[in-house]
């Protein structure tokens, strides 16, 4: 296999400067860069928001914006974040980028497809924006009828829209990554010896295909029922509200799996990498993934433990919760036990890693308490539950998109970035992360509810330490948009395997040319052959 | 780079794996179709249960006889859908062409027959809304019936004129002679989508039209 | 906006001042027990893995290791078996949280936006704050006159939302007197946060006192009775069966047979119903010919309605079930 590392060559990157050949790319490489650049936006938009969330919490009174300003912030952070920032994130960056690479194919399935999920995401983002520009909206991002679709007076339709026409971005990427991964492996690759970066974007994919559809009907009765006044959901015309609740967490609880499985794949990638050893309980690990996906469609009840559900159904849900926490347990163990006798390097990658591992173990035992019913009553609907979610989205799904980002920074663009900048973002996102959510899961016990603009007194001393974390956080975050960018002009050439890492990716140039591979490649070895006498060299 | 037949495109090896890549697309866009009706139709079913005598009234008012005409329209419509697909397997232009035809036409009087029962309703006062007026005990919860029927058959609808659009453009192409019997993949594909939203209807009519035979 | 009398400095634990609290609050500890356990286990591991077995040399190949069915089977029974000792603990508290004790004391909740109306059985009315007496059972019956809020006290550990169009209910007994929040926690809308106030626990002698002291009302059959016959529902459903609709007294508590044949219980719930969707649900061996009073009467009068309606007895004296 070629191992050419020149970056004079012609690459996808230096093949057509021109904005027409970006904007009408059907190069899943090209189409990855505009989605890096689309949700980095996002990120920063409703980055933005939490900011001044967290500033308004410094003080119990609410004294920085009016009540329904608070709401509509909260809202479109949810909103933003969720559905334009980590749903896409690493499916439609890495992903995109990766899988067609990693099976061995010239590209995705469908590309034109591709590039149309691209322009129906913005297309959504556009709806949604506008929707905050000319108003705002204040339902929470779970949308709960009747506030929703009768008493609220912003912009829902115009939001729903949004959110309903990004969805298909999703179920369109979903659709290509199954069809690439079952049609369009090198020979040789076999389902056993696929990296499992692609056994969790498998298992992600699925979810996006079969979940996204029915949050698209579910908020499309929503804006029905607000524009055409007929009562699905209204109690006043015999609808019931609760409904409205099932059906939305039959999508969104999946969807939190589809923020953090396509994560865990990139875990899989750097330990390997970083220990320079196989994942231990490859099987397992890949069969975790599936596990996670069908479970995730089990559990949706334990969002509606105290809705008026009934009890019994609690218990179904509240057992089956737990069930789901077991294959991730499995992930922890295998990526803690690849480590074992392993030669462990730590780059900025690797710190990542760490990050993930320690973080998602929390956030996913933190799980468990609300997955306890009795224990559920007391925290649903506080900070307790803000802060589970964010250790697994921020410490869990962002930590891995930046270490992902970061591992395949030099394959993207051909360049090295400072590892000394990028060990201080790591370090300083990690404590920056743990000062301001932890102190949410005491807030939480305490009592103080969630989306709540003004708070008694005695908890503003954990807000205060809440909002200064978030400082930190905030400093974390920009430091990589600046190093990342940096390396872009003045950054070191990187060769085709700066870590010495396995994978098909690694096979090829950095950057890659248009089409991948000189030839098709031929698999003959399982993923992570570190031991094998010919993969390993940093080149 | 290997050498590609004029219409196999650059990322496939082969027409082979182009066209098994295209179905196998085809059938999980149709999986994720099964997800978004799916949704309706479980509401539908949580309701019926509630207020099965409501619904059961409603349902009478909706007009059977249409309903089974276009049913049998449908239907018909797939049997010319199938036969384009035949024709073009064989590489028979004028069969590809004649059938697509047909099958736009009925799918069009379907749409047609719809309109006609949509302004029915709007007549009768049965369109929910502020506007929404029946006789006898069940007005209320009923409303909750004919708010499903406009979703679902609307929605449906909908998939039905986008079919109409995808054989349009099919039969133009068609026409011209694109498709032979070494490349059919896109009537093939069209196929499937057009059965699906067929199969949906087949869903559709007794779970709307029939709920009053049961109570 | 806060009740100031209950302000208590920086506090790290809430107060336990129910039954359950302290029951929850064990298995809460549990759980932080075994976090903190596995945490640990996984952050000492790696730490010490990454230090022990650092890369020395950079043409370092560490032998592969491919897994061990043993400990993948060890690290699913393992966890497996913690998870469903914590689910069953849940579960069977949870059991006993949602089981009101025969006698408790009822008070019916109406929240809004943006505020708690509360109604003791004696007409005591309250807003966004409830008195009751130490050391007895307290079951509330609620629902929402508009969007889904939610009545949560911390220092009890309760929650339950309520619900517009249906009736929830949520039960406690307090064990210590004192104050303590009361918190909407289901988004409502713009003062969703200061749609809150108090519990205050007293002792049963102030309770008593504050009874006789509040304003003066009717009491809720009372208020019931009044608003029956003003809407004139006696003229259907007389004491004595002679009218068009069943009578009353008796009914509420006990199973009916409906026209559909299915058997439905009586409670809150289906009064409701029938009296702002009559035909919903129909009592077998009359015709459907009760209006509907939907935007005639208010939740706050069909709770009054209802509380009459309990408190019919029958000719020989016996009363409707709670």
């Amino acid at each position: 296999m070629s191992t050419a590392a020149s970056d004079v060559r012609t690459n996808y990157l230096n093949a057509d400067y021109s904005v027409r050949s970006w904007l009408f790319t059907t190069d899943h490489k090209r189409i990855a860069i505009l989605y890096l650049v689309s949700i980095t936006a996002f990120f920063a938009f409703g980055g933005v928001m939490a900011g001044l969330l967290r500033l308004s919490l410094l003080t119990p009174n609410g004294d920085l914006v009016q009540a329904e300003t608070y709401n509509k912030l909260f809202t479109m952070h949810g909103i933003t974040m969720i559905f334009f920032f980590l749903i896409p994130s690493i499916p439609a960056v890495l992903g995109n980028f990766l899988v067609p690479i990693m099976v061995g194919a010239r590209d995705l399935a469908f590309p034109r497809i591709n590039l149309l999920s691209w322009y129906v995401y913005v297309l959504g983002g556009t709806f949604t924006l506008v929707a905050a520009v000319t108003g705002g909206v204040d339902t929470g991002w779970t949308f709960y009828t009747p506030y929703s679709s009768t008493y609220a007076n912003t912009n829902v339709i115009l939001t729903a829209l949004g959110v309903f026409i990004t969805g298909f971005s999703s179920i369109l990427t979903g659709l290509n990554f199954v069809v690439t991964i079952h049609k369009m492996r090198a020979p040789g690759l076999t389902w056993s010896r696929l990296p499992l970066f692609i056994w969790a974007h498998y298992a992600t994919s699925l979810i996006m295909l079969l979940g996204t559809p029915v949050i698209a009907i579910t908020i499309l009765l929503v804006a029905l029922e607000r524009g055409l006044g007929i009562g699905i959901f209204d109690p006043n015309l015999g609808g019931d509200p609760i409904l409205f609740q099932h059906l939305f967490w039959f999508y969104s609880h999946p969807a939190v799996y589809i923020m953090i499985l396509p994560s865990m794949g990139v875990m899989s990638e750097l330990v390997a990498c970083f220990s320079r050893k196989r994942i231990f309980g490859y099987n397992f690990v890949a069969f975790s993934s599936v596990a996670i996906a069908v479970l995730g469609f089990l559990v949706w009840g334990h969002h509606m433990f105290v809705s008026s559900q009934s009890m019994y159904a609690g218990m179904i849900f509240s057992l089956l919760s737990f069930l789901v926490a077991i294959p991730s347990a499995i992930k922890v163990f295998n990526w803690t036990a690849t480590m074992y006798k392993g030669s462990i390097a730590l780059e900025t990658p690797m710190l990542y890693a760490f990050g993930f591992i320690g973080l998602f173990t929390i956030g996913g035992l933190t799980g468990i308490f609300l997955a306890t019913l009795a224990v559920d009553v007391h925290v649903h609907d506080t900070y307790f539950v803000v802060a589970h979610f964010h250790y697994i989205m921020v410490g869990g799904a962002i930590m891995g998109f930046l270490g992902g980002l970061h591992f395949w920074w030099p394959k993207i663009t051909g360049k090295l970035y400072s590892e000394v900048w990028g060990r201080i973002a790591a370090v300083t996102l990690f404590l920056g992360f743990n000062l301001t959510f932890f102190p949410q899961f005491i807030l939480g016990f305490l009592g103080m509810p969630r989306r709540y603009h003004v708070y008694p007194p005695e908890f503003q001393f954990l807000n205060v330490l809440s909002t200064a974390g978030a400082t930190v956080l905030g400093l974390g975050y920009l430091l990589p948009i600046l190093y990342l960018t940096w390396s872009l002009f003045f950054g070191k050439a990187a060769g085709s395997n700066p870590w010495g890492a396995t994978g098909l990716e690694w096979q090829t140039s950095s950057p890659p040319p248009t089409f991948n591979f000189d030839k098709t490649p031929v698999v003959t070895e399982e993923a992570y052959a570190y031991d094998s006498q010919l993969e390993g060299h940093r080149a | 780079m290997p050498e590609h037949l004029p219409q196999v495109a650059h990322q496939f090896e082969d027409a082979a794996q182009q066209y098994e890549t295209a179905t196998l697309g085809m059938w999980a866009f149709l999986i994720t179709e099964i997800m978004f009706f799916g949704g309706l139709f479980a509401g539908f079913f949580v309701y019926v249960l509630g207020h099965t005598q409501a619904f059961a009234e409603g349902s009478r008012h909706l007009d059977l006889a249409l309903g089974t005409i276009n049913t049998v329209v449908l239907l018909g419509s797939s049997l010319t859908m199938a036969l384009a697909v035949r024709s073009a397997q064989q590489g028979h232009r004028n069969g590809q062409a004649l059938f697509l035809a047909l099958t736009i036409i009925l799918g069009l009087v379907f749409l047609g027959i719809k309109g006609v029962e949509y302004a029915h309703k709007f007549e009768q006062h049965l369109v929910p809304g502020p506007q929404f007026q029946m006789e006898g005990s069940h007005a209320q919860s009923a409303q909750l019936f004919f708010s499903f029927y406009f979703a679902m058959t609307g929605v449906h609808a909908l998939h039905m004129v986008v079919g109409v659009g995808l054989l349009s453009w099919l039969l133009i192409n068609a026409w011209r002679g694109k498709y032979t019997q070494t490349y059919f993949t896109p009537v093939e594909v069209c196929g499937l989508y057009w059965h699906f939203v067929d199969v949906v209807w087949i869903f559709l009519f007794p779970t709307l039209y029939l709920v009053a035979r049961h109570a | 906006m806060w009740p100031t009398t209950i302000g208590r400095g920086l506090r790290w634990l809430p107060q336990q001042a129910s039954t359950v609290a302290g029951q929850v609050d064990a298995l809460f500890l549990f759980l932080v027990t075994v976090t903190v356990l596995f945490s640990g286990l996984i952050f000492v591991l790696v730490f010490f893995f990454a230090l022990k077995y650092r890369r020395r040399a950079e043409d370092e190949r560490p032998k592969a290791i491919h897994g061990s069915l043993f400990l993948e089977l060890f690290w699913t029974i393992v966890p497996l078996g913690i998870v469903m000792v914590i689910f069953v603990w849940g579960a069977y508290l949870y059991f006993a949280m949602t089981q009101p004790p025969a006698a408790a004391m009822e008070i019916y909740v109406v929240g809004k936006q943006w505020m708690w109306k509360l109604q003791h059985p004696g007409g005591q009315r309250e807003i966004n704050e409830l008195h009751i007496p130490v050391h007895r059972p307290v079951k509330l019956t609620m629902t929402s006159e508009d969007v889904i809020h939610s009545f949560f006290v911390p220092d009890f550990r309760v929650k339950r939302d309520v619900v517009p169009g249906k009736y929830t209910s949520v039960w406690f007994e307090a064990t210590k007197t004192g104050e303590y929040y009361l918190f909407c926690s289901q988004y409502c809308g713009t003062s969703h946060a200061v749609m809150g106030g108090r519990i205050v626990v007293m002792e049963p002698t102030d309770y008593e006192r504050w009874l006789t002291g509040s304003v003066a009302e009717e009491s809720l059959p009372v208020a019931g009775e009044k608003l029956f016959a003003r809407l004139g529902c006696s003229t259907c459903h007389r004491t004595d069966g002679s009218g068009r609709g069943p009578a009353l007294a008796g009914r509420f508590g006990k199973s009916e047979r409906l026209a559909s044949g299915e058997t439905i219980l009586v409670d809150e719930g289906y009064v409701r119903e029938s009296i702002v969707n009559p035909q919903a649900k129909l009592v077998v061996g009359y015709p459907p010919i009760m209006p509907t009073f939907k935007g005639l009467i208010t939740e706050d009068g069909l709770l009054q309605i209802i509380a009459y309606i309990k408190s019919l007895k029958l000719a020989d004296g016996t009363q409707a079930k709670p």
